[in-house]
């Protein structure tokens, strides 16, 4: 059976297709260096917009209204702007109550886009542009270490990272925040209170990396303007050994972390990458794997949920578990030297 | 490729659900069409693999090993028809369920008229409605663009207006929701469902015409202020739910392609069963279907002159769990469990199972969690659907369960109950059945296959449903009673087709059972008291013949609705006490 992969690689070469949603501009080129904050592609996508009835206001039919209306559509029209004129002694008009561009001119009335209709795509890791996708993005690659999480709040950002968790399994606590760690992103462990996310909003720091997050803080995470990336799930749950003792080993060293929204049919997913020198491309990973005895997982669900351990043995047919359940199943050495049966589907190969 | 699955005789048939994916054979032996075997694997709509192609490869490849015979050739492909050296299948039908829910607007004029009946419609389906249009709508025409833009829907569903009818004021709602499309980049368009007043059917294809690619009309869901005929509407949408996936998901292109275009939405198939079921055997009960998985919670009931179809993704127990919270609380949830669980254990368990929507519970704790959700769920899916149900059927009292015979159950939620008194305790919970019932459970998800089979091929649904291919738990008699625990309200006598005689005294707020072997047959006498009625009116028996199950015949004499113990040690003792009166621990 094939098994999902969880990335935590010391050194890979890590390839990202980076697309916009729709057909926009492509701003980078091939083989231009980028940033993960730097724009690689945009669109103009207007999400708000005023509907002016000329042909009511001036109270006349819409087909003598399209006669009375002065712009045009793609117009960029100032507030205030007079857009159409009645006729008579004491002619009406119609003015627009706030600046934006001419969408639509029909049937008497006029519809405007308002505000900045502009949605940017930006790197989210920093690389070189290895294929431009038209119209919709690019191919982005570089080589380091990736550490992926399981859920993200959708922003981006570099920083220093600094390790202040007490072990996989430290709170963090809003009395460990101080001004020392403005700036930098932070290997942080669980997060149970939002006093936590607003005073590392007040830092400002530029990221969080967390093992687990209460449900609660959901909302107010993703309201954060930092990037916060939850490698475990919610609740009270530690760090993965193997995410934790990479991510502590690599303190001190520019991290990116691209908390992106997990997009289960995408394959997009929150990650933290951090630039290594290398002479050549390092081997990409799998991103699916044979389940086969020696091989690295974690555990996904209950018993023993997030621990890493490597597959004894892989018996035939299905498996009564615990549960009285019965499916595929492995025998699951952990870290701690239990041994227990675990569904594979339960699992995820870590590598 | 076959082009008619009449002239076939082995059948393949494969669902693709959001977390599984099954391939089933059916094929004749001894001039009938049974149930072969099935083949499992998990699904692959997901990333890394993105292709459910993948999973039903898998699955059929699980099923040949099972079989000792080849359904794929050395490409993967499948093999059609079948072949004089055993390999192959006659035919392929494919359905699905897999796949994001869907965000649905729905447009209509009146409230409880045509936007209630958008609504039944678009509920017939694996959607969410992120938006409602409507008459009464106070929201300025901008405010609504902005809006529609906003939720970036994959379905407009519009409806409204009497055929022959007035239709100005239709017209004027389309004109903000044709203005959001135009708006849409091209590629985020929606398709688009009229099934409104047909006299403005030309405009609407001139408004919508150039705006999607997917346009739809179809009869008019309210042809008149009184009627309410969804039927060719809902046919017509699980036609665009499944070209909505093919844009969506890999591989659905290619199963649509092997199977001659035989594919279809897993609800929309087990709905086209149940509507199959009720017309043949003419039922005076009511029919029910319900089904539990990842994608969603299906119920889908027939009756004598009308069948309901109800999909609620937001009750799946997948990766829509996390917002199971909107719709109900953590203490409604946890009066089902037998364990003690903290209510901040069971709000992790829904976040967390969210991102692994297929993983199973391996402790018993677990287990003891998922299946108290999973009764929650189906509470509220029944609760819901039950809003829809026509008014002149048979009941016992208005407010609870109608009567129903059979009700069949299946989905992977109920695959996960290990025992099928676990599965039959669950559904007693959730659903509350009145009087004497039926309970059948479709362990190997057939019901939605051979729905999808039924049109091309009518004798293999009726030839497989009657070969035992689904269990059946047994007969459960719940009588409708209201009196003090452990009062008797009924006494029951089952005799055999041997003449021996079983007799069972059924207090309230107990089960009881009385063993009858699955293909037995007996008569059961009913003696009520207390007022209790199973069907025949307060305080009156009467004698039935009943069938045999996995659990004979199960007294369920907890009231309706179901009347759980407020203090929890006491209430979690009852549970333990009803798993091990009929079998689940």
């Amino acid at each position: 059976m094939q098994a999902p992969v969880n990335h935590i690689v010391g050194l890979t070469s890590i390839v990202r297709e980076r697309l916009l949603p729709v057909s926009g501009t492509v701003v980078v080129r091939l083989n231009q260096k980028v940033s993960p904050n730097d724009v690689i592609a945009e669109v103009n996508w207007p999400r708000e917009h005023v509907l002016l009835d000329v042909a009511r206001i001036l109270q006349v039919s819409p087909a003598a209204a399209d006669r009375l209306i002065k712009i045009k559509v793609d117009d960029r029209v100032p507030a205030n702007t007079e857009v159409a004129v009645g006729k008579g002694l004491f002619p009406r008009s119609v003015r627009t109550p706030r600046e934006g561009r001419v969408a639509v001119v029909g049937g008497g009335q006029i519809l405007l886009e308002i505000g900045d209709p502009k949605m940017e795509l930006r790197a989210g890791l920093p690389g070189t542009v290895v294929e431009i996708v038209p119209n919709r993005g690019a191919i982005i690659q570089t080589a380091g270490a990736l550490v992926q999480g399981v859920w993200g709040n959708g922003r981006i950002d570099t920083g220093s990272l600094i390790n202040i968790a007490e072990g996989p399994d430290g709170v963090l606590a809003a009395s460990r925040l101080d001004v020392s760690l403005r700036g930098s992103i932070l290997l942080a462990g669980m997060v149970k209170d939002a006093d936590v996310l607003k005073a590392a909003a007040e830092l400002p720091v530029r990221g969080l990396i967390l093992s687990s997050l209460y449900p609660s803080l959901i909302p107010l995470a993703r309201e954060m303007r930092y990037p916060i990336m939850v490698t475990e799930g919610f609740g009270s749950l530690p760090m993965n050994s193997a995410a934790y003792k990479l991510l502590s080993t690599n303190a001190k060293r520019d991290v990116t972390v691209n908390a992106e929204v997990y997009d289960r049919y995408s394959g997009a997913r929150p990650e933290a990458v951090i630039l290594l020198p290398t002479f050549s491309d390092p081997p990409a990973p799998h991103e699916a794997e044979e389940f086969s005895p020696g091989l690295q997982v974690r555990m996904r669900r209950p018993p023993a949920m997030g621990m890493i351990g490597s597959i004894v043995s892989l018996p035939r047919g299905m498996t009564t578990l615990p549960s009285g359940l019965r499916a595929p199943a492995a025998e699951v050495k952990l870290e701690n030297g239990e041994t227990v049966i675990a569904p594979l589907i339960n699992l995820e190969v870590v590598g | 490729m076959p082009s008619s699955l009449v002239d076939g005789n082995s059948l393949l048939a494969v669902d693709v659900g959001a977390a599984n994916t099954r391939a089933v054979l059916f094929d004749v032996v001894e001039s009938e069409y049974r149930f072969i075997a099935s083949g499992i694997a998990p699904s692959t709509a997901e990333a890394p693999f993105k292709d459910i192609g993948e999973g039903a490869r898998q699955a059929i490849g699980n099923l040949q090993a099972l079989l000792g015979r080849s359904l794929l050739d050395a490409h993967g492909n499948l093999i059609t028809p079948g072949q004089p050296n055993g390999s192959g299948v006659d035919a392929l039908v494919v359905t699905i369920s897999a796949g994001a829910t869907i965000r649905a607007v729905i447009v209509g004029l009146l409230k409880d008229v045509s936007l209630e009946s958008a609504r039944r419609l678009t509920e017939s389906t694996y959607a969410r409605i992120v938006e409602t249009i409507g008459m009464n709508d106070l929201r300025k025409p901008e405010q609504q663009i902005d809006s529609i833009i906003r939720m970036r829907p994959d379905l407009l569903v519009i409806t409204g207006g009497t055929d022959g009818g007035a239709s100005r004021s239709i017209k004027k709602l389309l004109e903000p929701v044709g203005l959001a499309s135009f708006l849409l980049p091209s590629e985020k368009r929606p398709a688009v469902l009229f099934a409104g007043n047909e006299k403005i059917g030309d405009e609407v294809r001139d408004m919508f015409g150039p705006l999607t690619a997917s346009l739809h009309l179809s009869p008019n869901v309210r042809p008149s202020l009184e009627t309410e005929d969804l039927e060719p509407a809902q046919r017509e949408l699980a036609h665009m739910l499944i070209s909505i996936r093919k844009h969506q998901l890999k591989g659905v292109e290619l199963l649509d392609q092997w199977s001659g275009g035989h594919i279809l939405p897993t609800a929309y198939a087990t709905g086209r069963m149940v509507r199959f079921l009720a017309k043949v055997y003419g039922v005076k009960k009511g029919i029910l279907a319900v089904d539990i998985g990842a994608s969603a919670a299906t119920i889908s009931a027939g009756f004598k002159d009308k069948s309901t179809l109800n999909v609620y993704p937001q009750f799946g127990l997948g990766e829509n769990l996390a917002g199971l919270l909107n719709y109900t609380s953590l203490e409604d949830i946890m009066r089902w469990s037998p364990l003690d669980i903290s209510s901040g254990v069971l709000r992790d368990y829904l976040y967390q199972k969210s991102l692994y929507p297929a993983a199973i519970a391996a402790t018993r704790e677990d287990l003891a969690i998922s299946q108290a959700v999973t009764r929650q769920a189906l509470y509220l899916a029944m609760q819901s659907a039950r809003r829809d149900f026509p008014r002149n059927i048979a009941t016992i009292k208005q407010n609870l369960t109608p009567l129903f015979e059979p009700i069949l159950a299946g989905g992977g939620a109920l695959s996960d109950a290990s025992r099928p008194g676990q599965g039959l305790l669950l559904l007693l919970d959730s659903l509350q059945p009145v009087g004497v019932t039926t309970v059948i459970l479709d362990q190997n998800n057939l019901l939605p296959l051979l729905g999808a089979a039924a049109s091309q091929n009518n004798i293999l649904p009726v030839q497989v449903l009657e070969s035992g291919a689904f269990l059946s738990v047994g007969t459960v008699v719940s009588p409708v009673v209201s009196a003090k625990y452990g009062t008797l309200i009924l006494r029951g006598k089952l005799t055999y087709e041997n003449g021996v005689e079983s007799r069972v005294e059924l207090k309230y707020g107990s089960l009881e059972t009385l063993p009858l072997q699955n293909g037995e047959a007996g008569k059961l006498s009913i003696q009520c008291l207390h007022g209790a009625d199973v069907g025949f009116g307060p305080g009156r028996g009467g004698t039935i013949p009943v069938s045999g199950g996995a659990l004979g015949v199960v007294f369920d004499g907890r009231g309706r609705p179901l009347d759980l113990p407020a203090d929890a040690v006491r209430r979690r003792e009852l549970i333990k006490k009803w798993n091990w009166t009929i079998g689940g621990e």
